[in-house]
């Protein structure tokens, strides 16, 4: 993370690409292409039913997370965004998942709500800003368990613990 | 599903089906108008024609806490192509939710010829009907809104302690959780955005989505949601009615069913609601 960002560097730098967009409606495009790329949770990380256990609180869209370890000590991110009409987590989701997935675990718990705020701007809901708000949430308070787990020795063991 | 008119409502003119919308896509009197909750759904894709309205940009004032002025309203409506004679049909995600919301604010201007299509966005997409993400260009209108009416369907805070002080019925819409003060969430994860939990003294739990078929999003029967209501609930259509939820937004979808497909005839939406209630010093709460 480089002096003056806020965030992990893949995620600064696409926040720069949103923000370059002259429009909201440009904005609101990007984020909606960027929902195109969700693609459901691989299996061999969890199947349906999703466990209780990862879903994201206070988020109506129905948003699982799940993590695995890469082995070089950092955590890949995934989603489940069961809500079909949950376009902006879908937009979450994917941003999340492919800017934090690699990223250094110390970085990734420090990413703050306000990055909802920063991609989506200030027209949303309370719901919607506590539900997007749980997922950046829910990512960081991953990232700073498997930094402890790392601290302790392995990320292995927590980081399948996390995911069922 | 059986069709709206034999659903036995007060006023089945309210709703119209997903059938009438499509026949009724080119029609120049008529305005579909989207109304969600994610801000990126409409841009996405949206029924062909239609306008969107938004909750956040188009019927809140951007500083303090309340909805649009005369002024605002008349422009919302010359921007997607309304005038006083246009009927407005709201649909949108969750149920409608956002959908009666807008319903419920361009009622407090009075534009009575508004309906919401049964099933909302839900339906129409089970349905396998055309969406499209072509923004809609509305020719020049002109819109001469009245004030702003608040006295017959919204209420203040002083009139719901009164209504409250005099055991009158309150109707709380919000998850089971909401209403007993029990966390939703996990600690230090967002809170419900009021510092105290629990329920206004007498009211009643009533979770707005009961009055939904979950499958399709259509309105239940008017004899299902009597029992709910009245049966059930004890609440009578000649008697006032307070609705509340986290800030007046499901509440407003109870609002409509009470009002137009129930027949009751005093219901407000306090859309300070909870948000409101629940950081007020000194009002009192039960769980």
């Amino acid at each position: 993370m480089s002096e003056g960002d806020r965030y992990p560097a893949k995620l600064s730098k696409l926040l720069r690409r949103i923000s370059a967009a002259g429009t909201r409606a440009e904005r609101i495009q990007t984020l909606i292409d960027l929902s195109k790329q969700y693609r459901e949770v691989p299996q061999r990380i969890a199947t349906r039913p999703y466990s209780k256990d990862h879903e994201v609180p206070g988020c109506e869209s129905k948003v699982y997370m799940f993590t695995e370890d890469k082995g070089d000590g950092t955590l890949e991110f995934h989603f489940a965004v069961e809500n079909p009409h949950g376009i902006s987590a879908r937009a979450l989701a994917v941003i999340l998942a492919g800017t934090l997935s690699g990223a250094p675990l110390a970085e990734v718990a420090a990413v703050s709500t306000d990055l909802v705020y920063d991609l989506f701007g200030q027209d949303l809901s309370m719901g919607k800003s506590m539900g997007l708000q749980g997922m950046v949430q829910m990512v960081a308070r991953a990232a700073q368990r498997g930094a402890g787990a790392v601290a302790d020795g392995g990320l292995g063991q927590s980081a399948r613990s996390m995911s069922s | 599903m059986t069709d709206i008119a034999a659903r036995g409502y007060t006023d089945p003119s309210v709703l119209v089906s997903t059938d009438w919308v499509a026949d009724n896509l080119a029609n120049p009197d008529v305005r579909i108008v989207e109304s969600n909750e994610d801000p990126l759904l409409y841009p996405s894709s949206h029924i062909p024609g239609a306008a969107e309205v938004d909750w956040t940009r188009d019927l809140n004032q951007p500083v303090l806490r309340d909805y649009l002025e005369k002024e605002a309203f008349e422009a919302l409506m010359v921007r997607i192509g309304v005038t006083p004679e246009t009927t407005v049909v709201f649909y949108g995600d969750k149920n409608n939710w956002w959908a009666t919301y807008a319903f419920w604010i361009f009622q407090l201007f009075g534009h009575s010829n508004a309906k919401i299509m049964d099933g909302g966005r839900l339906k129409w997409e089970l349905e396998g009907r055309p969406m499209t993400d072509e923004l809609p260009s509305f020719g020049p209108t002109s819109y001469l809104a009245p004030k702003r009416n608040d006295s017959k369907i919204r209420a203040f805070r002083d009139r719901v302690i009164d209504h409250m002080m005099a055991n009158g019925k309150l109707v709380d819409v919000r998850s089971p959780e909401e209403y007993s003060g029990e966390r939703l969430h996990m600690p230090d994860y967002p809170n419900e955005g009021a510092l105290r939990g629990g329920h206004i003294p007498g009211a009643v739990s009533v979770p707005w989505a009961r009055a939904i078929n979950p499958e399709n999003g259509t309105f239940k029967p008017a004899d299902e949601l009597s029992e709910i209501y009245v049966q059930q609930q004890g609440l009578k259509p000649d008697e006032e009615v307070i609705a509340y939820c986290r800030i007046g937004e499901r509440s407003s979808h109870t609002w409509f069913v009470l009002t137009y497909l129930l027949g009751f005839s005093k219901v407000r939406n306090y859309d300070g609601s909870w948000t409101e209630w629940g950081n007020l010093v000194g009002a009192p709460i039960e769980k």
